[in-house]
């Protein structure tokens, strides 16, 4: 059993061993503290300057990473908190993002921006978010996140060879939980994945009653839901998981499926999820039943105490209830 | 900490305690090309064939001219919203440049960026203050030790940015040779740099143990003897460098938005080295002046009746 920062860790030192270009950039990375969440553990001893701690300059940092990839190196710079990356909004949107294409002519600019994300760990308002919609629609950057599903290694060498700046994002709650492995889940579940996206199924249902489309730090929510809607309510559910939230990548089957549903942990308004839905609508116009059901955490700052986070990001039964509801 | 070297001898235009040495003709003819390339653009505008805006180096133009000989082809420059000076005194392609400002054929980066945005063959300027210099640093770290330099070019308002702090941090910690070029004209678009400086850019370089060197020379030979060893101890010692250079901006900030009172202006203009050279060496200067005039009117004319430029977008 390989956990998800163990896995991200690997992937690193491969990538790593394999490009003598690529350096690595945080705060704390280096040994022996290894990052805030371990997944930088063992690169700086193995490989010297080229991996550094930085200062506190989230938005340095994310510069400084640009100008490597601009001098034709490869950078991967960690923000502690995905909260933080507001402080690099400038460097990455205005300078790495727009570089790629405001010189008249495609400049590379390889730079992947690790933001661990997400709540449900009661770190409180300012070190739970999950930021993604902030970053949707510039032109030039790409949004990815880790799931459990996909294999790190091969998203670092995507996001790499699209030579344009990406912010990949990694849910907390993911750090500890396992790989999965060989197309198994669980008792119930199997996946495939596909290029950009993971498919979660149940054996033999090819029409399922509602297909889930979530980002990475939602699967382990989103198959409690869709456990409890199987064996309490009898409704059957696939999951989407793209690697790629933007710009979004096919998802398949979805014309199969009666209802669609997408889920996020970001805060309601201009979500990730509207954008999944208005890209879904034009394509599913005609085999849509109801409009697409979006769910996302609450229109609210995300409280420290455990029982008060709870009720703000989205929980199983808040799944289980919208689906049941719109199904009915 | 501040560098000491021998403060030099020649000019203050107040003072004016003796007479330069003339300019190499070479120096001459780019100062005057870069001087009749910021005039023409204003010209344009007037005669509304240049749309957005722009940002002229009017009275600036010695220091990029001084530096052009400094830096070797490999060395990286970075340079922002008032840098079409800054690019003609790396790469002689007023062609390129034009066209890129008017949105024509020939531009270097297909008239997307414009006067403020141009990446060229290690040239790479962009608008936001303060923006490139961790960037610069990024740049410098990927050189270091290869002899090459990241030169980048700031005023004194960007120092209102807390990202110069957060780059000339990493910069010193990290040793990497990065040379800062503080064009401090005394004043960011209408504010004096007393309305919005506390302080002074030596002792902020200071704070960082950061290598600062003050320029008041306007002679483009002295400047040269004067910067030569620090430009080859950043490249030796892999460190950075702020140069700071007390200049004046004889010109509006874009076009018509002068706001300063009549003498200020007036002394900005009396710090102008083309009065001077005008007055001091008629001989070569008046012919190199009309050459230069002649050849920006032909460039001018020229990129003008070309065809738009195109972008295949990504």
């Amino acid at each position: 059993m390989t956990r998800v920062s163990e896995h991200l860790n690997h992937a690193l030192h491969d990538l790593m061993e394999t490009d003598p270009d690529v350096h690595l950039l945080g705060e704390d990375v280096s040994d022996p503290y290894g990052g805030a969440f371990k997944v930088t553990r063992g690169l700086s001893t193995r490989f010297g300057d080229r991996v550094r701690s930085t200062p506190l300059s989230e938005g340095a940092i994310a510069g400084v990473g640009a100008g490597l990839a601009l001098a034709g190196r490869k950078a991967i710079v960690e923000i502690m908190f995905a909260d933080f990356v507001a402080l690099a909004f400038d460097q990455i949107v205005n300078f790495a993002a727009k570089s790629t294409a405001m010189y008249g002519r495609p400049v590379p600019i390889p730079l992947v921006v690790r933001c661990p994300s997400g709540g449900n760990r009661g770190y409180g308002p300012t070190h739970s978010q999950s930021p993604q919609k902030h970053f949707i629609g510039v032109p030039g950057l790409s949004l990815f996140e880790m799931t459990p599903f996909h294999n790190a290694g091969e998203l670092f060498a995507r996001m790499f060879a699209l030579g344009r700046p990406c912010l990949f994002f990694e849910d907390k709650v993911l750090y500890t939980r396992r790989m999965y492995e060989g197309g198994v889940v669980d008792d119930l579940f199997r996946y495939e994945v596909a290029g950009d996206v993971a498919r979660v199924r149940l054996d033999g249902v090819a029409e399922p009653d509602c297909a889930i489309v979530v980002h990475g730090g939602m699967v382990h929510r989103a198959l409690d839901a869709m456990r409890l809607l199987l064996l309490e309510d009898d409704i059957a559910c696939e999951l989407l998981v793209p690697a790629r939230l933007h710009p979004l990548p096919e998802l398949p089957g979805l014309e199969r499926a009666r209802h669609v549903c997408v889920v996020e942990d970001g805060s309601e308004g201009g979500t990730w999820g509207a954008e999944v839905a208005r890209v879904l609508h034009p394509r599913l116009w005609s085999s849509l039943r109801r409009p697409i059901t979006l769910l996302s955490a609450a229109d609210s700052v995300i409280p420290a105490a455990p029982h008060l986070e709870r009720e703000v990001l989205v929980q199983p039964a808040r799944i289980r209830d919208a689906i049941v509801e719109a199904l009915s | 900490m501040t560098v000491t070297v021998p403060a030099p001898t020649g000019t203050t235009p107040s003072g004016a305690r003796r007479t330069p040495p003339p300019p190499e003709p070479e120096d001459l003819e780019l100062l005057l090309l870069i001087r009749h390339f910021e005039l023409t653009l204003l010209r344009l505008f007037e005669a509304g064939e240049l749309s957005g805006t722009t940002h002229t180096c009017l009275g600036q133009e010695y220091i990029p001219v001084a530096l052009s000989r400094l830096l070797g082809d490999d060395d990286f420059v970075l340079s922002n919203h008032r840098g079409h000076g800054h690019f003609l005194a790396r790469h002689a392609e007023p062609y390129g440049l034009l066209a890129e400002i008017m949105g024509r054929e020939g531009a270097l980066c297909a008239g997307v960026g414009g006067s403020q945005h141009v990446y060229h063959r290690r040239f790479l300027s962009t608008g936001v203050q303060g923006e490139s210099l961790p960037v610069a640093t990024g740049v410098a770290l990927a050189l270091k030790g290869t002899g090459a330099l990241a030169c980048a070019y700031i005023g004194d308002g960007t120092w209102g940015e807390g990202a110069v702090y957060e780059a000339l941090n990493m910069a010193q910690l990290w040793r990497v040779p990065l040379l800062v070029v503080v064009e401090h004209n005394g004043i960011a678009q209408s504010t004096p740099t007393a309305a919005q400086m506390s302080g002074r850019v030596a002792a902020r370089a200071a704070a960082f143990d950061v290598l600062h060197h003050r320029v008041t020379s306007l002679e483009v030979g002295e400047i040269r003897t004067e910067l030569a060893p620090l430009v080859a101890m950043v490249r030796q010692d892999s460190r950075p460098l702020v140069v700071e250079f007390a200049t004046h901006r004889v010109g509006p900030h874009s076009k018509g938005d002068d706001t300063r009172a009549p003498e200020e202006i007036a002394l900005a203009a009396a710090h102008d080295w083309y009065d001077r050279y005008a007055r001091l060496f008629p001989e070569p200067f008046a012919r190199i002046d009309r050459e230069r005039r002649e050849l920006v009117e032909r460039i001018a004319a020229e990129v003008t009746a070309r065809p738009p430029s195109a972008w295949e977008r990504p």
